[in-house]
């Protein structure tokens, strides 16, 4: 493979493992992201998509495998602020004492100095993205003040306000009203015409269907991945889930 | 005349023990050492760091006695058992498959019987009362040197790295999402906290030292939803316990650190009670509309 077509994707992991003090929570994964792609990250409870995105932005090690960002090391694309990660609901404490401002200010510490003070573009970027996710009238709120949608929306603006070409996103729809979940979808769309290159995981299957080009389905290791068309079919998604059909998941519709 | 009769009584209740020396040291040292642990206590609350607190206090007791017994400065003794400690329960943590708290509870109390072990058989002058209980009213000039350089130290540390660190209690993922280094944090956390424990011991002793470093900041994030404000509530009601309880050890004739700590949980308890939005009686008022 020449260099220009290694370079040319914006994740790449190659057989990579994690595990938690020997107990294995992930093996022999694959990915390839490029630029403009959406990729959903689909599989049960435990299946180990939080730990995907742990082993992505380096927050925990893998004991096997290889990760490249842009065709660099992990540590490079975190100098570079290349990955924004938007923690799931249950992975951060919502009662932390700080507000929706130094919330998303926080995506702007990687390129600040080290006291972070803020320069003004720090601020306008800050504005930007709380105007973004419309949250203007919050931005002074505590988040604990917050609702679960409004909590979300505050992470994606910290995610824009860093500017990072790669997004990941834990479980972005869990727990919002339809309202959020259009928002958020649109800003989805945005993002790849913008030319960012986004991986979600998710438990609702229309989502899937309805923006997703790629899908990795996972289940400690990866069951099914490529377009969307060809993979999220009833039974690559049954043998993701451990022999649960996809009525039960959908609905009888189809 | 009875208002009168009660002023005067306030005023000698407040500034008898200022006529003596020793009391207006262990005042001023109390409040420094109380300021310290409130400001650190704000991020060892939100961490979740209360039993890292225990132990890593209880652990330093061999290193005072050892660093006495070597005419070597207290505090140094009692970082390196403070930071090797938590080094140790890293270790074991790792290499075992015995759950944190249990090697945390494990640890601290070897490092504790070690240095009561030690006291009793090493030949000298130390009180063992006032390591385990304080002494803030027998403080040594050299001690008062130390005390001032290690708060100064702690101070500026938390203050450098303040908006690291509230990132790093509040989502290390994102700090390493970013490219900032969590470990170093960390330890920066730990070291912090081993030096607070040092300072705090002289006050209220090993014993009770943990208290300097929770119950502040637990009394403050009951009372507000900003980390600044939590930050100042905490270092005020520490400061304002210190004061009060020595007074009161003063008046009393009350062991001082036991009298510091009750002071401050009596705040706690306040706080607990009456907190204007997470306070029980709040709960109360909701409950009775029904
Ligand atoms: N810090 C940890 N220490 C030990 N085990 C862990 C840790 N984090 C996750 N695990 C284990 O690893 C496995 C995968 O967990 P993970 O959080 O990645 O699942 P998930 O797919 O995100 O699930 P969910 O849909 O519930 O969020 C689980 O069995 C879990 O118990
Ligand atoms: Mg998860």
């Amino acid at each position: 493979m020449d260099e220009l077509n290694y370079k040319s994707y914006r994740i790449e992991a190659e057989n990579i493992c994690v595990d938690y003090h020997g107990k294995v929570a992930l093996y022999d994964a694959n990915l390839r992201l490029k630029a403009g792609q959406i990729c959903g990250l689909v599989g049960m409870n435990g299946a180990g998509k939080t730990t995907f995105f742990n082993a992505l932005t380096g927050f925990v090690n893998i004991s096997k495998g290889k990760i490249r960002i842009n065709g660099e090391s992990l540590r490079i694309a975190q100098q570079d602020q290349s990955i924004a990660y938007v923690p799931q609901s249950e992975g951060i404490d919502s009662q932390f004492p700080v507000s929706v401002w130094d919330v998303v200010m926080m995506g702007r510490y990687g390129s600040m100095n080290v006291l972070r003070s803020p320069r003004e573009s720090d601020i306008q970027a800050v504005k930007d993205a709380i105007e973004r996710v419309d949250l203007i009238e919050l931005s002074a709120a505590p988040i604990g003040n917050l609702s679960g949608g409004q909590r979300k929306r505050t992470f994606l603006a910290r995610a824009i306000a860093q500017r990072a070409s790669i997004l990941l996103l834990d479980e972005p729809f869990a727990g919002v009203d339809i309202r959020t979940e259009k928002l958020i979808s649109e800003l989805f769309i945005q993002f790849k015409n913008e030319g960012k290159t986004i991986l979600l995981s998710t438990h609702d299957m229309i989502h899937v269907r309805e923006f997703c080009d790629l899908v990795l389905l996972i289940n400690k290791t990866v069951v099914a991945y490529g377009e969307t068309s060809e993979v999220f079919t009833p039974e690559n998604i049954t043998s993701t889930f451990g022999g649960v059909s996809p009525d039960v998941l959908f609905g009888p519709e189809s | 005349m009875d208002l009168c009769f009660l002023s005067t009584n306030i005023t000698s209740f407040l500034a008898d023990p200022l006529s003596h020396e020793f009391m207006r040291k262990a005042l001023l040292m109390s409040s420094l050492v109380a300021a310290v642990c409130g400001f650190l206590s704000s991020y060892l609350t939100l961490k979740g760091w209360a039993l890292m607190g225990d132990a890593v206090s209880h652990s330093v007791m061999p290193g005072v006695v050892v660093a006495y017994a070597l005419g070597l400065p207290f505090s140094l003794g009692a970082f390196i058992f403070g930071v090797g400690s938590v080094a140790l329960i890293g270790f074991v943590k790792q290499k075992s498959r015995v759950k944190e708290d249990t090697v945390i509870g494990l640890v601290f109390t070897g490092f504790f019987a070690l240095g009561i072990v030690l006291v009793s058989k090493i030949k000298s002058n130390i009180d063992l009362h006032s390591i385990l209980f304080g002494s803030p009213l027998g403080i040594s000039l050299s001690d008062v040197k130390q005390t001032v350089f290690i708060s100064l130290l702690v101070v500026i540390l938390l203050s450098v790295f303040r908006k690291d660190l509230i990132l790093y209690c509040f989502d290390p993922r994102h700090a390493k999402t970013v490219g900032i280094n969590v470990l170093f944090l960390h330890y920066l956390l730990l070291t912090c906290l081993s030096l607070a424990a040092v300072v705090g011991l002289q006050s209220v002793g090993i014993v009770l030292v943990v208290a300097m470093l929770i119950t502040p900041g637990a009394t403050a994030y009951l009372l507000t939803d900003k980390f600044d404000n939590m930050t100042i509530i905490s270092v005020i009601s520490a400061v304002i316990s210190s004061v009060f309880g020595i007074y009161f050890s003063f008046w009393f004739d009350l062991e001082t650190g036991g009298s510091i700590v009750l002071v401050q949980t009596f705040i706690f308890l306040f706080a607990f009670l009456f907190a204007p939005r997470y306070g029980i009686f709040k709960f109360k008022k909701l409950f009775s509309n029904y």
